[in-house]
């Protein structure tokens, strides 16, 4: 009998518990906007989200749950590919920062994470997803994009207050616990539950998912998509834009250089030791974006969305080996010589055939950064000074050539600004 | 006198914590410093430094995933053999003989999640700020202390010898081969020619020093296993002492002036 509509009775079952969970945690945020803030209003929304909540779980526990929208699949499918699901992460990124007092409040994150849990329900009751989502070795990345939504969310929440407060010339909340109080009890005894909490936690986690092994390695048997473990995939996705020496060896190392360089670099003094966006809004920006939006949302771009040989799938979408994408993408030079004059290109010396795209780099690296220290960041220059502020240029710069090399891809199909297979030196 | 208290005053108890019980004041303050652990740290703190929501806990957290790890990897010592004949029938047999088959899951949940919250812990040090002086010295121990984890995770993912295993490690050393200079499809390793023998070719270059050979094989399993169960471990330890140690003397845990 096929009660379920097609969705198999223990993911039922699973997004059941999910449903349930969320009525919970709906009861228990009505009850404190009754209870704590008082706002009757708040309090009814989210009883009635629970019960809305609740009707999911049951329907799911009774095993007569629904599958998703097949339109609301479909139309995710057909308008995800990496340039609508990358533009998108830049403008919700955009959109958080300016608009972080919003976002921040409590009712609003809730809701966002509410939104966030109901469509994760949904989204399990599709093969295609669950198959990937679940595999043992994706869980922690679930994970990862529920504790960094969460704790972003912290972090700014206390920023903005903090902020708020600054302008009214009070001290940030972290002020206030200036007093000392005795290690032993009171963090020894959290140490000690988070130890409790962190065992349990891993000893569920290792009873419940079982450590994949799959068959014994073979040389012969390539796996396609081969992919690095899940924390790397954020650089392997970067190799679609960029060569193995750009993508795999020089940006890493400038990943890591810039971020022992970093304390060094930022010559602001203030927000040292407690929350605060205000206060140093450009180096909060400038990390949240690298760590968000160019690690974090591209390991789930690399993870989730890359099937075989690399190709964009939508996250409802099989994984076809044999799914075609036309790949015609043109270097710089082709533009230049052949578009640009007609000229062929085949017989040129390199050092002419590239002196177009060498030209561009040259002044991207060379004579960009003067011409920024002299106009748009002239106050940072001033104060930094000349080695300081060339740093910070050109580890941003580093940072940005992602992104840009994105933008050309997309907007001009461009392969390579600089293309020198002779000297495997392809930009 | 209860039980409790009569352990408490016995001779034996007395020898090993060499104060009683800490349930007064001056006794909170011995038990902080007579104890080689709990030495780690200070006698008192500022409130508002150990206040979860300020530190997410995530250090303390990464360290004790840190120690979960040695324990576990030298109790998986005891089963695995790293040679190509053994490896991966030692891991099928850990999953299906070893009495307690979860040795495994915790080993590798454990460093999965060590990754995430090390992550998540370099993501609140940056948060508040805690990098600026006179913590940036710090800041840097931890940059490399990241790298080692990544690096002790990615030593372990080949261990198993199974596809995933395999082929990830071949995607991420392929990298190594296109080192500039150091690489022998690196731009630049051309160029080092000297009377006509090149010096970097694929059995000279970055990757084979990382595999051992021109492809991932018995010689990477063993360089991947002394560098995963002993060499990261031991950096990483040392690092973990002088980065805890710095806490201390960059007066601890960071909070508004
Ligand atoms: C194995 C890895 C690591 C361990 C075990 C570790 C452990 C800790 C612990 C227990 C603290 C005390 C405060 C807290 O828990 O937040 C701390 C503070 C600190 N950590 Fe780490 N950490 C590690 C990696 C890192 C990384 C990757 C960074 C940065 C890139 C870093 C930078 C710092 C700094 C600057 C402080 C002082 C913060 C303050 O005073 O507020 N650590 N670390």
């Amino acid at each position: 009998m096929d009660h379920s509509h097609g969705v198999p009775g223990a993911v039922q079952v699973g997004i059941g518990l999910l449903y349930l969970v969320a009525t919970l945690m709906n009861i228990g945020f009505a009850l404190y906007q009754n209870q704590v803030t008082k706002d009757k209003l708040q309090g009814m929304i989210w009883n009635f989200v629970a019960a809305v909540f609740g009707i999911h779980a049951v329907a799911y526990l009774a095993q007569s749950g629904w599958p998703i929208f097949p339109w609301l699949e479909q139309f995710i499918n057909w308008i995800m590919g990496p340039t609508v699901y990358f533009v998108l992460a830049c403008l919700a990124f955009g959109k958080f920062i300016i608009f972080r007092k919003h976002f921040t409040t409590p009712h609003v994150a809730w809701a966002w994470l509410m939104f966030a849990l109901w469509f994760s329900g949904q989204a399990m009751t599709n093969p295609n997803f669950k198959e990937i989502i679940t595999k043992p070795d994706n869980v922690p990345i679930v994970l990862l994009v529920f504790s960094v939504g969460f704790l972003t969310w912290l972090a700014m929440r206390k920023a903005v207050i903090n902020d708020e407060r600054i302008a009214r010339g009070e001290p940030p909340m972290e002020k206030l616990g200036e007093d000392k109080v005795l290690v032993w009890p009171d963090l020894v005894y959290t140490e000690l539950i988070a130890m409790i909490i962190c065992t349990v936690i891993l000893i569920v986690w290792a009873i419940v998912l079982k450590a994949p092994l799959e068959q014994p390695a073979s040389s012969a048997k390539i796996p396609n998509p081969s992919k690095a473990p899940w924390y790397f995939l954020g650089l392997q996705e970067m190799l679609v834009y960029y060569d193995p020496w750009m993508a795999g060896v020089v940006l890493p190392t400038f990943i890591v250089k810039g971020l022992i360089a970093l304390p060094y670099i930022d010559f602001n003094l203030k927000g040292n030791g407690y929350y605060t966006f205000k206060e140093r809004a450009f180096a909060v920006t400038t990390f949240l974006f690298g760590f968000i939006v160019l690690w974090c949302v591209l390991i789930v771009l690399g993870t989730f969305l890359r099937g075989p040989n690399w190709n964009f799938f939508g996250p409802f979408e099989l994984w076809d080996p044999h799914k075609n994408v036309p790949l015609n993408n043109i270097n710089l030079s082709d533009y230049f010589w052949l578009m640009g004059f007609g000229e062929a290109i085949e017989g040129k010396h390199w050092l002419i055939r590239e002196a177009p795209g060498l030209m561009v780099v040259f002044v991207y690296l060379v004579v960009l950064p003067p011409i920024i220290a002299k106009t748009v960041m002239r106050t940072f220059f001033i104060r930094m000074g000349f080695v300081r502020f060339m740093l910070l240029v050109t580890l941003i710069q580093f940072m940005a050539c992602l992104p840009i090399k994105m933008v050309l891809r997309w907007v001009f199909n461009l392969k390579y600004i600089v293309f020198i297979p002779e000297y495997f030196f392809n930009i | 006198m209860s039980i409790g208290d009569y352990i408490r005053n016995s001779q034996i108890w007395k020898s090993i914590f060499r104060h009683p019980a800490p349930r007064d004041r001056r006794n909170r303050v011995v038990v902080m410093l007579t104890n080689v652990f709990l030495h780690l740290h200070p006698v008192s703190v500022r409130k508002s430094g150990i206040e979860l929501s300020f530190t997410w806990c995530m250090g303390g957290i990464t360290f004790f995933l840190f120690l979960v790890e040695t324990v576990t990897g030298v109790l998986l010592m005891f089963y695995y053999r790293p040679t190509l004949e053994h490896a991966y029938n030692d891991i099928l047999s850990l999953r299906d003989v070893t009495t307690l088959g979860i040795l495994r899951e915790l080993h590798r949940w454990g460093a999965h999640a060590m990754v995430i919250t090390i992550w998540l812990h370099m993501y609140r040090v940056f948060l508040t700020g805690s990098y600026k002086p006179p913590r940036e010295f710090n800041w840097g121990v931890g940059v490399i202390l990241l790298v080692l984890t990544l690096l002790l995770s990615f030593t372990g993912y080949l261990l198993p010898w199974d596809q995933l295993a395999i082929w990830a490690i071949t995607v991420g050393s392929n990298m190594a081969r296109a080192t500039p200079f150091l690489g022998n499809e690196g731009p630049g390793a051309k160029a080092l020619v000297i009377g006509g023998v090149e010096l970097i070719h694929s059995g000279s270059d970055a990757r084979f020093l990382l595999l051992g050979a021109r492809f991932v094989g018995e010689a990477t399993l063993l360089r991947f296993y002394v560098l995963h169960c002993v060499a990261l471990p031991l950096a990483a330890a040392l690092l973990i002492a002088v980065h805890f140690w710095r806490i201390r003397k960059d007066g601890g845990i960071s909070g508004a002036l």
